[in-house]
C-alpha cells in the first residue's frame, strides 16, 4: 500500500518585546523564579490586563512578511482551564477574530523545488508559567516568570507531505521571524516551539486521516524524527487493521518516540468567550503603512537580488540569506573587502561557519568580527596571501584578536609575487630533480603538479600559485 | 456631627468647627457600637484612620485644601486596599491582604479622604440582600429584621445608620441602587468605563462599575468627581474629561423631558411604590420637567439575559481562586484535583457556586450560541431601546425596586424571586448607562427609591435632577428613629 503523510504545524514564536503582553514585567530569560511576575502576572484579584502595543506591531509585521491578511479588528478571548502555572484559570488568546489571517510562504525543498505552504492564521496570546516537577520530593513548584510572555501562534494549513517538508517550512518561518526581528528564534530557551499535526492516508484519497498532535518538539532535528516516528506508528496501526485515535502525543527525544498525553475524550472544553477586560484591537491602515516601511528586505527577495546582482549560485544565495545576521555579515564583508561575491560566500559559509560550529558559537559571538574578516578577504583578493595561507591566518586571528595584516606581517606570510624570486626557486627544484625533468619533457605532464608542490614547499606556501604555474611551465618547456 | 453631609463636613472642617480627627474618632465609636447590631462593617481600620485624620488636619493647618481633605468614608470590601484585608465577603479571601490599592481607593485618598473601614457585602457581589456574606448578614437600619439590599448592603446600611457620611459601592445589576433604595440613601452607578475597575475584585467584568453612596446627590457629586476618570491600568476605562458634577447641581430643570417607560409602570409594581413615584413626578413637574411615555420593549428580556452574561463572566473571573497562590486552601490535599475541588468547595458559598455552574454551562461547547451569544444579542436590543428612547427624552425615570426591603430569609430559598429584585436596575448595566437611585418616600415605614437613567456620560444631569428634587423634598433627610436620637 502507498501511504501519504499529511502534516500541519502550529508554531509558537515568543515575541521579542521588552515587557509582557499584558503587564509591565520584563520578559528576560533566566531570572530567578518568580522575580519577573507582578500582580497582573500572578492573577491577583481585581487586577486587569493592558495590551502591549509592541506585540500588536510585531504581529502585523509578520502578516506583512507572509503576505497574510491583517485582522483589522481582532478580539482577545479567554481560553478557560485549570492548571497551577496558569494563574488566572484562563489564558488570554484569540479565537474567532485573530490579528493575522490567511497567508503563505514559499519553501525551497531539498530538490530545489519551491512549494507554497498556506498559513491559516496567526494569533497573539500569553504564555503560561512553568511547573517544576523534579525539584522537590512529591511537590511541584511554579515559576511565573514566563507567564504573560507574548506569543504569536502561527498555524499552517495541512500542506506538508513529509517530515523534510515540515522542517523546511519550520526553518522558513524561523528565518522570517528572525529577519523581521520579532523573535530571537532560540529553540533551547523555548522562544520558538513547534507542535505537529500528523496523519496518514492512502495515496489518492481525498479525506484526511485521523491526526495526532505532537507537542514539545524543541529542535528541527527532533521535529523531523518525531514526525517520522509518528508516521511509521500510524502506518503500522493501519496496516495491522487498527484505527488511529485523535490524541495529543509528547515527543521523547531520549527514547526517540512519541507517547500519548491525552485523548480527545480527556480534552478540556475551553469555553472560549471574548475577554471583557480588553477592547477589540482596531488596526489603522496608516499603522500598517508605517510598519511596512520598517520591514527589512525579506529572505526571498534578498536571495533573488544576490543571485541577480552578484551572480551568486542559488545554493550559496540560499544559505547566505537563510539567516539575516549571516546575510548582513556577508554583504558587509563583501563591501568592505572589495573581493568577489563567490570568495566571500565560500569563506563565510565555509571557513567561518566551520570554526563557529566547532566552538559552538553563534555568528554574533564570532571571535573574528566582520571588519577583521573583511581584512582577511581583502588580502586574498589582492593576492597578498593564498587561500591556503589564509586558513592559517584565520586560525591565528581566531585566538588573538589580531588583524589579518598583523598576522601576515608577524609570520612573514606575504605571498611571493616577485618573479625573479620564484624563478630562482624553480631553478633550484629543476636542478635537484633531473630525472623527473627528463620524464616530464618526455611527455609525462602529470609531473607538473609534483614540481608545483616542490616549489611551494620551498616557498613555505607563499609563492603566488598563478605565477608559479606559468613560470614553471615556461622553464620546463624551454 | 454624624448626621452631617460631606458638603457640611467640608464647611465645618474648613471653619475649624471640629477637626477631622475628632470627627473620625466620633464616627469610629459609633461604628464599633452600631456594628454589634447591624454588622455593616467587616473591617474597622481605626488606627490607620486616626493617624490619617491627624495628618489631614496638619495638612489643612499648613494650607492644604484637597477636595475631600479629612472627610471620612468607608470602602465596600470589594475594593483592594493595600495592607488591609480585602475579603469580598468570602471565606475564600478571608485572609487576603492585597499589596496594592484599587484605583478608586487611590484616587479618594489622593483627594484627602480618610478610610474608616471596609463594608460588608454579598460574597463576590452576588446577591440582593447581603445574606450571602461569609461574615453574616447586615441589618437594615430602618428595620433590623429586614435586609439592607445587596450586594453593597453594608455600604448602604453604614450610611443610613450615619456611621459614616459616604461609602463606595459597586453595581453589576443594581448593587448600588437597590440597597440605596432599601436604606433611604442616594447612590449612583456611573456610565460603564467612567470609573476604573482596577483593583475592584471582578464579578462580571462587562457590567461591573464602582460608584458613590451617600445621603445626598450633592455628596455623590463631590465623591464621583474624585473617583471618576481614565485609568491606563483599565483598558475599558474611557479617556474623556470628568465633568464638574458639583458645579452643575443647580442647573434649572425647566424644559427637561423625562421618559417614563411603560414597562416600568405596569401592574406588577407595588401600588404604594407607584404612588410614591407619582408624587415625585408631580414634584418634578412643578420644577419645569415634562414627562412622556417611552417604550423599552425588550425590558422583559433583561433579567434572563443578565443571568447568562453575568454568571458566564463570573465563572471565568473566579477561576483564579484555586487555592494555589492565595486565598483559601483546603487541608492536606492528596493531589491537584483534590486541592482544586476542596479549596473551591470550601471557599465559595452557595450562591457563588450556583452562578459559577450556570456560567460554566452557558459557555460550554454546544451551548455557547444558544445562551451566551443569544444573551449578547438581547443585550444589544436593550441598548437600542434606550438609544431610541433618548432620541426623545433627556432622562428616564422609574422605580429602583419592585418592593421595599424584604425580611431576612424571605427570599433565601428562591433564587429566581431574589433575582427579580433587580428587574428595574439590570437594564442600565446591560446597556452601560449611568443610573441613580434617590429616596422618594416611604411604604409602611420603609424607604423607597426612584431611579433616574441617563444617556452615556450624563451623570451630571442625573445628579442635577436628584439634587433639585432634594431641594424641594426631605425624604433623603429622614433617619431611622434610633439613629436620629
Amino acid at each position: 500500500m502507498q501511504w501519504e503523510t499529511v502534516i500541519g504545524l502550529e508554531i509558537h514564536a515568543q515575541l521579542a518585546t521588552k515587557s509582557k503582553i499584558f503587564s509591565a514585567s520584563s520578559t528576560d530569560f533566566g531570572a530567578e523564579p518568580n522575580t519577573q511576575a507582578n500582580a497582573v502576572d500572578l492573577g491577583m484579584p481585581g487586577v486587569l490586563p493592558v495590551l502591549n502595543r509592541e506585540a500588536v506591531h510585531m504581529a502585523i509585521k509578520f502578516a506583512l512578511a507572509t503576505d497574510a491578511d491583517i485582522g483589522y479588528r481582532s478580539v482577545f478571548a479567554r481560553k478557560n482551564y485549570f492548571y497551577p502555572d496558569l494563574p488566572k484559570g484562563y489564558q488570554i488568546s484569540q479565537m474567532s477574530l485573530p490579528i493575522v489571517g490567511r497567508g503563505s510562504v514559499d519553501v525551497t525543498l531539498d530538490d530545489g523545488a519551491v512549494k507554497k505552504v498556506g498559513l491559516t492564521r496567526a494569533h497573539l496570546e500569553e504564555d503560561a508559567g512553568k511547573s517544576v516537577h523534579d525539584a522537590w520530593q512529591g511537590q511541584t513548584g511554579v515559576d511565573l516568570n514566563r507567564a504573560g510572555t507574548p506569543l504569536l501562534e502561527i498555524v499552517s494549513e495541512p500542506d506538508m507531505r513529509s517530515a523534510k517538508e515540515a522542517v523546511a517550512y519550520a526553518r522558513k518561518i524561523h528565518s522570517i521571524v528572525r529577519y523581521i526581528e520579532i523573535c530571537d528564534g532560540n529553540m533551547q530557551e523555548g522562544s520558538f516551539r513547534c507542535d505537529a499535526n500528523v496523519s496518514v492516508r492512502l495515496s489518492g484519497e481525498k479525506e484526511f486521516g485521523t491526526r495526532a498532535e505532537i507537542k514539545n518538539v524543541n529542535s528541527f532535528r527532533f521535529l523531523e524524527r518525531a514526525i517520522n516516528f509518528e508516521v511509521e506508528r500510524q502506518i503500522d496501526i493501519l496496516e495491522s487493521g487498527g484505527e488511529v485515535i485523535q490524541e495529543t502525543r509528547l515527543y521523547d527525544a531520549d527514547k526517540d518516540e512519541t507517547r500519548s498525553m491525552r485523548s480527545k475524550e480527556e480534552a478540556n472544553d475551553y469555553r472560549y468567550f471574548p475577554d471583557p477586560d480588553l477592547l477589540p484591537v482596531v488596526v489603522e491602515q496608516s499603522l500598517v503603512e508605517q510598519l511596512k516601511q520598517t520591514l527589512p528586505e525579506l529572505p526571498e527577495a534578498r536571495k533573488a537580488r544576490l543571485m541577480q546582482e552578484l551572480k551568486l549560485p542559488e545554493y550559496d544565495a540560499a544559505v547566505i540569506t537563510a539567516d539575516k545576521a549571516t546575510a548582513d555579515f556577508f554583504e558587509s564583508a563583501l563591501d568592505a573587502s572589495g573581493c568577489t561575491a563567490k570568495l566571500a560566500s565560500t569563506w563565510v559559509t565555509g571557513e567561518l561557519f566551520s570554526r563557529l560550529n566547532k566552538d559552538g558559537l553563534d555568528l554574533s559571538e564570532s571571535p573574528v568580527d566582520v571588519e577583521r574578516f573583511s581584512g582577511l578577504l581583502a588580502r586574498m583578493h589582492d593576492n597578498t596571501i593564498s587561500g591556503k595561507i589564509a586558513k592559517q591566518v584565520l586560525d591565528q586571528m581566531w585566538g588573538s584578536g589580531s588583524t589579518a595584516d598583523e598576522v601576515i606581517d608577524q609570520e612573514g606570510l606575504r605571498q611571493i609575487s616577485d618573479s625573479s624570486e620564484i624563478e630562482k626557486m624553480i631553478d633550484d627544484v629543476i636542478a635537484t630533480n633531473p630525472s623527473q625533468v627528463e620524464e616530464y619533457r618526455a611527455g609525462k605532464e602529470k609531473l607538473l603538479a609534483y614540481f608545483v608542490g616542490q616549489v611551494m614547499k620551498a616557498s613555505r606556501g607563499k609563492a603566488n600559485p598563478g605565477q608559479l604555474n606559468e613560470l614553471l611551465k615556461q622553464k620546463l618547456n624551454s | 456631627m454624624h448626621t452631617h453631609s460631606i458638603a457640611a463636613i467640608r464647611r465645618h472642617l474648613s471653619n475649624g468647627d471640629y477637626s477631622s480627627k475628632e470627627l473620625c474618632a466620633h464616627l469610629l465609636a459609633r461604628i464599633k457600637q452600631l456594628n454589634e447590631t447591624n454588622n455593616a462593617f467587616i473591617e474597622i481600620t481605626e488606627k490607620e484612620a486616626l493617624s490619617a485624620a491627624e495628618q489631614a488636619d496638619n495638612t489643612r493647618a499648613s494650607g492644604g485644601a484637597a477636595s475631600l481633605l479629612g472627610v471620612p468614608l468607608a470602602h465596600k470590601d470589594i475594593f483592594c486596599t493595600k495592607h488591609v484585608r480585602t475579603s469580598c465577603g468570602s471565606k475564600m479571601l478571608k485572609n487576603f491582604v492585597p499589596p496594592y490599592d484599587a484605583t478608586v481607593v487611590d484616587k479618594l485618598a489622593a483627594s484627602g479622604a480618610i478610610t474608616l473601614g471596609k463594608t460588608n457585602m454579598d460574597e463576590f457581589a452576588m446577591g440582593s440582600s447581603n445574606e450571602n456574606s461569609h461574615f453574616g448578614s447586615v441589618a437594615n437600619p430602618w428595620d433590623n429584621a429586614r435586609v439592607p439590599g445587596g450586594s453593597s448592603g453594608g455600604s448602604a446600611a453604614a450610611v443610613a445608620a450615619r456611621m459614616v457620611p459616604a461609602t463606595t459601592g459597586t453595581d453589576t445589576g443594581g448593587s448600588i441602587r437597590q440597597p440605596a433604595a432599601f436604606c433611604g440613601i442616594t447612590g449612583i452607578k456611573p456610565t460603564y468605563g467612567r470609573v476604573s475597575r482596577y483593583g475592584m475584585v471582578a464579578f462580571a467584568s462587562s457590567l461591573d462599575q464602582g460608584g458613590p453612596m451617600a445621603t445626598t446627590a450633592e455628596d455623590c457629586a463631590l465623591l464621583l468627581e474624585s473617583m471618576a476618570g481614565f485609568d491606563e491600568r483599565d483598558s475599558t476605562s474611557i479617556d474623556q474629561p470628568v465633568d464638574q458634577y458639583s458645579a452643575e447641581l443647580n442647573r434649572s430643570l425647566d424644559g427637561l423631558r423625562v421618559g417614563l417607560p411603560r414597562q416600568y409602570f405596569s401592574s406588577d409594581l407595588d401600588a404604594p411604590i407607584a404612588d410614591a413615584l407619582q408624587q415625585a413626578i408631580e414634584e418634578l413637574t412643578r420644577l419645569g420637567v415634562s414627562f412622556v411615555e417611552v417604550d423599552l420593549k425588550n425590558q422583559s428580556l433583561a433579567v434572563p439575559a443578565y443571568y447568562v452574561v453575568a454568571p458566564a463572566e463570573c465563572s471565568s473571573n473566579l477561576s483564579r481562586f484555586d487555592g494555589v497562590r492565595y486565598g483559601h486552601r483546603c487541608d492536606g490535599p492528596v493531589d491537584l484535583e483534590d486541592l482544586y475541588k476542596r479549596s473551591r468547595a470550601e471557599g465559595f458559598g452557595r450562591e457563588v457556586k450556583r452562578r459559577i455552574l450556570i456560567g460554566t454551562y452557558a459557555l460550554s461547547a454546544g451551548y455557547y450560541d444558544a445562551y451566551y451569544l443569544k444573551a449578547q444579542k438581547v443585550r444589544n436590543l436593550i441598548s437600542q431601546d434606550f438609544t431610541q428612547a433618548f432620541e426623545n427624552v433627556d432622562v428616564i425615570l422609574g422605580p429602583t425596586t419592585p418592593t421595599p426591603a424584604f425580611k431576612q430569609g424571605e427570599n433565601s430559598d428562591d433564587p429566581v424571586a431574589m433575582y427579580l429584585n433587580d428587574i428595574f436596575t439590570i437594564p442600565a448595566n446591560l446597556a452601560g448607562l449611568p443610573a441613580l437611585s434617590a429616596p422618594c418616600g416611604f411604604v409602611e415605614g420603609l424607604p423607597v427609591g426612584l431611579q433616574l437613567i441617563g444617556n452615556y456620560f450624563d451623570e451630571a444631569r442625573l445628579l442635577n435632577i436628584a439634587h433639585q428634587f432634594q431641594q424641594v423634598t426631605d425624604w433623603h433627610l429622614q433617619m431611622p428613629a434610633d439613629i436620629r436620637a
